[in-house]
């Protein structure tokens, strides 16, 4: 039972950082709350489907080989989320943040309204690999397969960024680009190769969260994104805004506390977890405003 | 000798009438030559204004954005629809409000007031702790209130009935009530800019380092106009229920903040002309736009768009004033009589 409770908080967990991260890291080099993520990753899950009306999907991209499908979502997201910063995004370079904020959640909206005409209000069934559900012995627990594939494909994407951000030029002008970005431009770091290179990471980390909502719940429905963006927002404030770190540690434990208030709510409260989990973060905020891991160029220089 | 000062109070105090003679011409024009789904329209965007106009008390002041507003619009509605509706149908629809509540049948006017106050409790009391935050960490709790009180409402379903409707509320809400109200929140709204604690705010919006080194305490004056703003929001949300009749929560979730918004950044956060001429056009935009998505016949041929385009159209329009007219459609100026006409007979100007 126990055993079962950490691999539940920790594909949920997972799920958050993945997320987290994706807001954190546009966040951190252009001081931009996305809140068309929440659409980015609906658009992925749709990008798997033809556009119809109908009641039942028909397969497009779902159709290819998994590792090519899997290929194809992460540069439909990274695309989609580089044609939004080039057509959105870069008028506003210069705009503050608050209104950076209010276009990116008009953004939201368009794309959502846009899957609504082409695809129609109902949420659709997609069967794209079915036998993931099937559960695996490990010790006393039941685990599904598709928890332990979540589990190390979280891992792995958390070490590849980790070394991407250590390692590589990008990395290092995106670190610099969060820290000062002013200071980076003038030290030669190219101010849209950065931000473009932000954009597509992100939008590639929206395209695997859509793959794993879609294993799991086997649904394409317009409004899927929102809860896990919001998920995702609360992550990168109690993190501190800007610190990558602080988002995945923030997506962990939003993860964690998520997975044992659905275990250990009584049966009335239970539809009540989410109200209970934003009450929580709240009240997380009123002890330590600035988040746990406040970023260096959080607070204002005077 | 009258100094520049009272000059510019004078001028700014005529800034509200202009404004409630506009609505005032407004609604007058569409009942004399429009048709009956004119009228609903006149009354419907004079609920928004009490709703944008209310918003803007604390986001046009304060310069953080709320995605918040919708939640007390949501309670308003509520509580004016638990303390009106007909005893007999709250014990079928609604079992579990309690005793008080499932007998009360008010006139709706103080249901209304009420309405307000409950909202305006809420917001001191989560305000007390989301506007500890700085500005847009703010912005998100304010987005995680919004999605706690839906989920709640959604769930609720003794007391809230849930994600199935609340009918029967009494459509009292002519465009002559809700213009009254409208007045009162554009009232409201120009007091508490011209109060001390209103420009206190300005100040905090404008830099918020140099104003709490001049001893502003921006806690404070944020946490009393939110408190105000959701007075009037919660207000609007009963008159937009009483308005149509029917009330759920996702009445009052993310479509009506995304209208809200747009309204506000396409008149212009930065006055409450801004906020009261973005209603109005962004009304008129959607009522043509929604007519178009019925149809319109040109020579033989019937053209229309399709539903839900009418979103995708306001949304680009809020991107495109966001990049080529980033301060709105008033660019943060109020609608005021010129200097000359406010300084009386006999005075110069210096």
């Amino acid at each position: 039972m126990s055993l079962q409770l950490l691999f539940d908080a920790l594909s949920l967990g997972g799920i958050y950082a993945i997320a987290a991260l994706g807001i954190a890291l546009i966040f951190g080099v252009m001081k931009l709350v996305n809140f068309a993520h929440g659409q980015f990753i609906a658009c992925a899950v749709f990008a798997l489907i033809l556009p119809s009306t109908d009641a039942v999907a028909a397969l497009g991209l779902g159709l290819l080989p998994t590792p090519l499908l899997i290929l194809a979502i992460l540069g439909f997201g990274a695309g989609l989320a580089m044609a939004a910063e080039a057509l959105v995004f870069r008028p506003l370079r210069n705009a503050s943040p608050v209104a950076l904020m209010v276009g990116s959640f008009a953004l939201g909206v368009a794309l959502q309204n846009l899957l609504l005409v082409l695809y129609g209000g109902r949420p659709k069934a997609i069967s794209l690999w079915a036998g993931l559900g099937a559960p695996v012995q490990i010790g006393p627990a039941e685990v599904p397969l598709l928890q332990l594939i979540v589990i190390a494909a979280v891992i792995a994407i958390l070490l590849a960024l980790g070394l991407m951000l250590k390692r590589s030029r990008l990395g290092l002008e995106m670190r610099a680009a969060a820290e000062d970005f002013g200071m980076a431009q003038l030290l030669g770091v190219r101010a849209n190769h950065v931000i473009s290179g932000a954009f597509a990471l992100s939008g590639a980390l929206a395209a695997v969260v859509a793959l794993v909502m879609v294993a799991q719940t086997g649904v394409a429905d317009v409004r899927m994104g929102g809860q896990i963006m919001l998920i995702a927002f609360i992550a990168t404030v109690v993190g501190g805004m800007g610190s990558l770190p602080g988002a995945v540690a923030a997506g962990l434990a939003i993860g964690a506390a998520s997975a044992l208030l659905q275990a250990g709510l009584p049966d009335a409260a239970r539809p009540f977890r989410d109200a209970f989990l934003y009450a929580l973060v709240i009240f997380v905020l009123l002890f330590r405003p600035q988040g746990l891991f406040a970023a260096a160029g959080a607070k204002p220089r005077v | 000798m009258i100094t520049q000062h009272r000059i510019r109070r004078r001028m700014a105090a005529t800034t509200p009438v202009l404004l409630a003679l506009l609505l005032l011409a407004f609604v007058a024009l569409t009942l004399a030559f429009g048709d009956r789904a004119a009228g609903r329209m006149a009354s419907e965007t004079l609920i928004r204004v009490t709703l944008v106009v209310g918003f803007w008390i604390f986001a046009g002041n304060s310069g953080v954005i709320s995605f918040g507003h919708a939640a007390f619009a949501c309670v308003g509605a509520y509580v004016s629809a638990w303390t009106t509706l007909n005893p007999a149908m709250k014990a079928t629809l609604l079992p579990g409000l309690p005793p008080a509540l499932a007998e009360a049948h008010w006139h709706v006017l103080p249901a209304a007031l009420t309405a307000g106050l409950v909202a305006a409790a809420l917001a001191l009391g989560t305000g007390a702790a989301i506007l500890r935050l700085s500005g847009i960490a703010a912005s998100i709790a304010t987005f995680a209130f919004l999605a706690m009180v839906n989920t709640i409402w959604a769930n609720w379903t003794p007391v809230t009935g849930g994600t199935s409707s609340v009918v029967g509320l009494a459509r009292y809400v002519t465009p002559w009530v809700a213009l009254g109200w409208a007045v009162a929140a554009i009232l409201a709204a120009s007091l508490y800019a011209a109060s001390a604690s209103g420009l206190a705010l300005r100040a905090t919006r404008e830099d918020e380092v140099a104003a709490s080194a001049s001893g502003i305490d921006q806690y404070r004056h944020r946490l009393l106009a939110y408190t105000l703003s959701a007075f009037f929001c919660g207000v609007g949300g009963a008159l937009a229920g009483h308005f149509i009749g029917v009330i759920n929560p996702d009445g009052f979730y993310l479509s009506l903040t995304f209208l809200m918004l747009a309204m506000l950044v396409v008149g212009g956060i930065g006055s409450l002309s801004g906020a009261v001429v973005g209603v109005l056009a962004v009304s008129l935009a959607v009522e043509a736009l929604v007519r178009l998505e019925k149809g319109f016949t040109l020579g033989a041929t019937t053209f229309a768009l399709p539903p839900g385009s009418q979103e995708i159209i306001i949304a680009l329009a809020m991107i495109l004033v966001l990049v080529f007219r980033p301060a709105g459609l008033m660019a943060g100026r109020e609608i005021m009589l010129p200097a000359r006409w406010v300084t009386g007979r006999g005075t110069s100007q210096n």
